[in-house]
């Protein structure tokens, strides 16, 4: 049976950015089907009929959503480049931050980003975004996978990029590299990352698209 | 930070736990089915110890799974934990094929993501926001019902990991019903839904674990007593 690979997704989105990243990861040949988040498809709304968001990854007819799931999904159908660990615990190290990262920081981050920047916003992320400092210190390791990265890694793709764009969009600052040396380093590594590179978004389109959804008039 | 180390001999397992939580339930549920000797440690969340405060010092949240000394939060992650360290004793909680996997753990997070907020809402509001709760949950359990549409139990033929995930709805629904008197979903518009909560309480490893039905339902009792209701 052929396998057929497709992911439904829009640039400018972190999420989908992650199934991108561990689609080229594997290099895994996929159709990439852009959404309109403005006008969605009547595929998309068919295959996430629950949410209707993206990413969504169809794999021979079958829709996967929540990027969480397709990472591990992907995972364990293709082989190469491993994205989750194989031991017990180090999997559910790995589970318990991306986990993290999804219900704290994201959250706290995005939060920030709408209120323009307003103090008590970027205390809380920051105060999100400080755990991950601390792991990375406490790590030693140039990812959060260790020497390669991993789901961790991958979870945090909106950390080592998107906050970045956004900064610069909004003028404001969520991740200064005096108060995260740690992270400030991990995001430079990250973003070099073949797989990485080639799955990014061009800054400046998402620097645009930042100015005119949350910039002041 | 906990170095995990290979201790041959002895395997020792911990639990954090409180009597209401729905996560911690879903823990004791895996531990009872796998057949896992544990301990449960029962905590005071208004006073909590420095253990827990040790094993989990990001959230201070139960469930926490210590083993052999080493400790794992969050329930789904947990969940997965038990289920592949404890291999197939007796039997695996979750299935083999990648999407049938995939489309568990995405229900698995439609239960705490979704149902479970909107049905605590529908307990605890009053008013409009009541009413909005009900029927966001009421459509949130149509997918539910259509789940169970040609199973036995969200996970398959026999009970697994989703049933432990939304475990909270088959335990909780009648003893709040009793308690409350609000009934949120009968038999004759969620009949899947109301037979999977009954064969589910009926599983030995679920039926005997505490607390059952009635000391739920004493419980619940204390609680809207005591607020004066």
């Amino acid at each position: 049976m052929a396998n057929e690979v497709k992911l439904y997704g829009a640039t400018r989105s972190p999420f989908v950015c992650r199934a991108v990243i561990a689609l080229n990861l594997k290099g895994i040949k996929y159709e990439l089907v852009v959404e309109d988040l403005s006008n969605k498809s009547a595929d998309l709304i068919k295959y996430n009929p629950v949410y209707k968001k993206v990413p969504v990854l169809v794999h021979n007819g079958n829709p996967i959503s929540e990027s969480l799931v397709i990472l591990e999904y992907i995972d364990e159908v293709w082989n190469g480049v491993p994205i989750l660990p194989q031991d017990a615990y180090e999997k559910a190290q790995a589970r318990f931050w991306a986990k993290f990262m999804d219900d704290k920081c994201f959250p706290a981050v995005f939060k920030a980003v709408i209120s323009h920047g307003e103090e008590q916003a970027v205390a809380e992320a920051q105060e999100a975004l400080q755990f991950l400092e601390n792991e990375l210190k406490v790590k030693g390791s140039k990812f959060f996978g260790g020497d390669n990265i991993n789901l961790v890694d991958i979870t945090a793709t909106f950390v080592a990029f998107w906050i970045g764009a956004v900064e610069e969009a909004l003028g404001i600052e969520l991740l200064p590299k005096d108060k995260f040396p740690k992270l400030t380093e991990w995001s430079d590594n990250y973003v070099n990352c073949q797989a990485v590179k080639d799955s990014l978004p061009p800054r400046e389109n998402l620097v645009a698209i930042y100015k005119k959804r949350f910039g002041k008039a | 930070m906990f170095k995990k180390s290979v201790n041959k001999g002895m395997e020792k397992v911990k639990l954090f736990a409180t009597w209401s939580s729905p996560f911690v339930k879903r823990i004791i549920w895996a531990l009872k089915l796998k057949n896992i000797e544990h301990e449960i440690i029962y905590e005071d969340l208004a006073n909590k110890s420095p253990e827990l405060l040790k094993y989990n010092p990001i959230h201070k949240k139960v469930p926490v799974l210590v083993h052999n000394e080493i400790p794992i939060c969050e329930s789904l992650v947990i969940l997965e934990y038990i289920d592949e360290t404890w291999k197939d004793a007796p039997r695996p909680l979750l299935p083999k094929d990648p999407l049938d996997k995939a489309n568990q753990r995405f229900w698995a997070k439609f239960s705490d993501d979704q149902v479970l907020p909107s049905f605590y809402g529908y307990i605890m509001k009053q008013g409009n926001e009541k009413e909005e709760a009900k029927e966001t949950t009421l459509a949130h359990l149509k997918r539910v019902e259509q789940l169970l549409s040609e199973k036995k139990f969200l996970s398959g033929e026999s009970v697994g990991f989703l049933d432990l995930v939304f475990g909270w709805l088959a335990e909780n629904s009648r003893p709040l019903e009793v308690v409350t008197g609000l009934k949120l979903f009968d038999e004759d518009s969620f009949p899947n839904l109301c037979a999977w909560r009954d064969k589910f309480l009926e599983v030995p490893a679920i039926k005997e674990s505490w607390p059952d039905q009635e000391t739920l339902i004493a419980k619940y009792q204390e609680i809207n007593l005591s607020k004066g209701k």
